[in-house]
C-alpha cells in the first residue's frame, strides 16, 4: 500500500506534462521525498507501531493465553452483544439511510435541508452527549421513566439502550454516502423506467439500487465498523454489567482496569482484525468500482 | 412530505421500512425483559472486582446447596458515585455495595428505591467490613513520604481519585482533611489551607481509584498513591514487591463501605429472598474470612485467617463523623457544588 501511495504523484505527471527544467525537478523530487517521508513516518508512529503492540502485547504470554481470553463467558457474551448490536443498528442504518437519501435526492419537498443537516447532527455531537440524551430521556428520572418504570421496561442499562446508542452514532453513515451518489445519478433513469410502465418499487429495485450497491456496500461497512466499535456514547448508556451489558470496547477497558493486559488486547486485537479487514474491503472497493461509490465521476 | 416531487414513484419501500422498524421495535423490547433463570445485580464500586467475584461464587455455591436454586450474581463496577448515578437512573440492581455512606443516601434521597434508614437495615450499620487509606509509593521512597504532611510537599506528586465521583477519592480527601484538624489544634481554616496544598500536588483526577492505580501503577505518573489499603495490597501482587513499597502512616481514616438492599427494584423484579439472603451471607464466617484474603478489615476477625490479619498493619483510626457531624453534613460541606472541594479548586487554579 506504501508503494502505491509513493509511486502515484510521482510517475503521474510525467506521464501528461512537459518535462520542466532539470533543477527543478529534483528540488521537486527532494522535497516530495520529504514529504512522502514525513507522512510515511506520521502514519508508522501513531498508526502502525500501536496497531503492532496490540497484537504483540496480546501475545505476550503464548497463543495459550491469547484463546484462553475468548474461552471466558465474559467475553464471549461481550462478543455476542456486539455482534447482536450491529446486527440490527446496521439494518436499520441500511433501511433509514436508503430511504432518507433516496428522499433527498430523488424529491424536492419542504425542510428538506433541515433533514440534511439532522442527518449530520451525530457526526458533530460528542459521543458521551449523544449516551446522555438517551439516560435523559428514558432513564428513570428522565422523560419517559415513570411511564417505562410502570410498564416494567427496561430500555437503558440493558440490550435496547446500547442499540439505541449505537444507532444514533452511526446514523450518518449511509445517509451521507449515498445522498452526493443519488443526487449526482439524477432521477432520469427512474423517469425512463416509469415511462416504460415499471412500477415505483419496480423502479427502486431494478435501476436505483443497482446503481448505488457499491456505494451501499462501502457505506455499511464503514457503519458496521463504528457499531462494532463505539465506546464513549456505549459506556454511558451501558450499566456495565459483567456478561450482560459490556460489548467488546467496554470488555477491553474492564480487562485493562483489571490488570489482565494479555487478555484486554486479545480482545482488542478483534476490533483491530475488524478494522484491518474492513480497511481491506474498503480499499478493495474504493479501487475496484471508484466511479460507483463517490460522486463526481459521471457514469456512462 | 413529499409534496410536489417531480416523479411519482410507489409507496411501498416505506411501507417496508415502517415493518422492518416495527419488526425491529419488537426485538428490542423482548431483548429487554427476558430473564431465563434468576440474577441478581449487585452493582459496587470500583475496586471490588477481584474481592465480589470470589464472594458472588461462594454464595452461589452456598444458595445452590441450600436451595437447589441456581443464582447468578451479576457485578457491576465503576467509581462510587458514578455507579450511584445509574441506580438512580435506573440499573435493576439488587443490591448495592458501595465505597462511602453517603452514594447510599444520594440514592435514598434522589430516587426513593432505598428507605432512608438504610443504616439501620443490616449489622453493624451496613458494614461487612471496613477498610483504610495507606500511600503506595514508588519502590525505595525516593521522596521520604512517611505521613499525610508528606503529600503537602512542593516536589511531591500525588495521584488521587476525584472526590467528586469517587469514594476512595473522598476517603482520601477526608483522611487529609481530618489528619491535619487533628493535628492543628482542631482548626478548620488550617485544615482547609492543608488539603487545598495537598491538591494542588495533584496532576490528574481519574474518575475511581482503580482508574489512579493505573495511571500511577502502569502509566507510572506520580510519586505517591494515597489509595484504599486492599487496593494497595493489590498492587503489589499485580505488579510485584520490587516495584512499590506501601508506606503506613500514623494516623489514617476509619472508612466505611456499606451495603444495602435496593428495596424498589427487589419487589418488582421478585428477588427479595435471594438479594436479602445475598446480604446476610456477607456478614457469614465465610465471606468475612474472604475480605480479609482481600485485604479488606472484617468485622468478625475471628472468622479471618490469622495470617490475612496479620496484613492488616496497625493503625489509629480517627472516624469523620466525630470531627465533621452527620453524613449529610459532610458530603455538602466538602463534596456537593460549592462546597470544600470546588472552592480549593477554584482557589488553585
Amino acid at each position: 500500500m506504501s508503494e502505491a501511495l509513493a509511486q502515484g504523484p510521482i510517475t503521474g505527471p510525467r506521464d501528461e506534462t512537459l518535462r520542466p527544467p532539470a533543477s527543478v525537478v529534483t528540488e521537486r523530487r527532494v522535497v516530495r521525498w520529504l514529504l512522502i517521508a514525513v507522512a510515511l513516518t506520521f502514519l508508522g508512529l501513531f498508526l502502525v507501531l500501536p496497531l503492532l503492540t496490540v497484537f504483540a502485547q496480546a501475545l505476550a504470554k503464548g497463543w495459550g493465553a491469547y484463546f484462553a481470553a475468548f474461552a471466558e463467558p465474559d467475553a464471549q457474551a461481550a462478543i455476542r452483544l456486539t455482534l447482536i448490536v450491529a446486527a440490527i443498528a446496521v439494518p436499520f442504518n441500511l433501511v433509514f439511510g436508503v430511504a432518507a437519501s433516496w428522499a433527498i435526492a430523488k424529491f424536492e419537498f419542504r425542510g428538506k435541508n433541515l433533514l440534511v443537516t439532522l442527518i449530520d447532527l451525530p457526526f458533530s455531537v460528542s459521543p458521551v452527549v449523544s449516551g446522555l440524551i438517551y439516560v435523559l430521556v428514558f432513564g428513570s428520572r428522565g422523560l419517559f421513566g415513570p411511564f417505562l418504570v410502570e410498564h416494567d421496561i427496561q430500555i437503558i442499562f440493558a440490550v435496547p439502550g446500547i442499540v439505541l446508542a449505537t444507532i444514533f452514532v452511526t446514523f450518518p453513515f449511509v445517509a451521507r454516502q449515498l445522498i452526493p451518489l443519488m443526487q449526482e445519478q439524477g432521477t432520469a433513469e427512474e423517469e425512463a423506467a416509469l415511462t416504460l410502465g415499471a412500477s415505483g418499487w419496480h423502479a427502486f429495485r431494478t435501476v436505483t439500487l443497482p446503481n448505488i450497491r457499491w456505494g451501499l456496500l462501502y457505506s455499511v461497512l464503514l457503519c458496521n465498523a463504528r457499531a462494532m466499535g463505539e465506546f464513549g456514547a456505549v459506556s454511558v448508556v451501558s450499566g456495565h454489567i459483567r456478561g450482560l451489558t459490556n460489548t467488546l470496547p467496554l470488555h477491553v477497558e474492564i480487562l485493562y482496569n483489571e490488570y489482565n493486559f494479555v487478555a484486554a488486547f486479545a480482545v482488542a486485537s478483534l476490533l483491530a482484525g475488524l478494522a484491518l479487514v474492513t480497511l481491506a474491503v474498503k480499499s478493495v472497493l474504493e479501487w475496484r468500482y471508484a466511479d460507483d461509490i463517490a460522486a463526481g465521476a459521471r457514469r456512462h | 412530505m413529499f409534496d410536489g416531487q417531480p416523479i411519482k414513484l410507489g409507496a411501498a419501500p416505506h411501507r417496508r421500512a415502517a415493518l422492518l422498524g416495527l419488526a425491529m421495535a419488537a426485538c428490542l423490547v423482548s431483548a429487554g425483559s427476558a430473564r431465563a433463570q434468576t440474577e441478581i445485580l449487585n452493582v459496587s464500586y470500583d475496586p471490588t472486582r477481584e474481592l465480589y467475584r470470589e464472594i458472588n461464587a461462594a454464595f452461589s455455591e452456598e444458595w445452590k446447596a441450600k436451595t437447589g436454586e441456581t443464582v447468578t450474581v451479576r457485578a457491576s463496577h465503576g467509581g462510587s458515585g458514578a455507579q450511584a448515578r445509574t441506580v438512580i437512573d435506573g440499573i435493576p440492581a439488587d443490591v448495592v455495595t458501595l465505597g462511602i455512606p453517603s452514594d447510599i443516601d444520594a440514592i435514598a434521597r434522589l430516587s426513593k428505591k432505598i428507605p432512608a434508614d438504610w443504616r439501620t437495615k443490616l449489622p453493624n450499620e451496613g458494614l461487612p467490613y471496613t477498610s483504610t487509606v495507606v500511600f503506595l509509593v514508588r519502590k525505595g521512597n525516593p521522596k521520604g513520604v512517611k505521613d499525610w504532611d508528606d503529600l503537602a510537599k512542593p516536589d511531591v506528586k500525588v495521584i488521587t481519585p476525584n472526590p467528586k465521583t469517587s469514594a476512595g477519592g473522598r476517603w482520601n480527601f477526608l483522611a487529609a482533611w481530618g489528619y491535619a484538624y487533628e493535628k492543628d489544634g482542631r482548626d478548620k481554616e488550617k485544615a482547609n489551607a492543608f488539603v487545598g496544598s495537598l491538591y494542588k500536588n495533584v496532576p490528574v483526577l481519574d474518575t475511581g481509584a482503580r482508574g489512579s492505580t493505573v495511571t500511577f501503577a502502569q502509566r507510572g505518573l506520580g510519586d505517591v498513591l494515597p489509595t484504599w489499603e486492599n487496593e494497595a495490597f493489590l498492587v503489589l501482587e499485580e505488579f510485584g514487591k520490587d516495584k512499590f513499597d506501601i508506606v503506613v502512616p500514623p494516623t489514617s481514616i476509619y472508612a466505611e463501605p456499606p451495603v444495602a438492599l435496593v428495596d424498589a427494584n427487589v419487589d418488582k423484579r421478585g428477588t427479595r429472598k435471594q438479594a436479602e439472603a445475598y446480604l446476610q451471607f456477607l456478614y457469614s464466617d465465610k465471606a468475612q474470612a474472604i475480605f480479609a484474603k482481600h485485604h479488606y478489615r472484617p468485622i468478625k476477625r475471628e472468622a479471618a485467617k490469622p495470617e490475612d490479619l496479620a496484613q492488616l498493619p496497625e493503625i489509629k483510626l480517627f472516624k469523620i463523623e466525630d470531627l465533621q457531624g452527620s453524613w449529610d453534613d459532610i458530603q455538602k460541606a466538602n463534596f456537593d457544588n460549592g462546597g470544600l472541594f470546588d472552592q480549593l479548586s477554584r482557589a488553585g487554579r
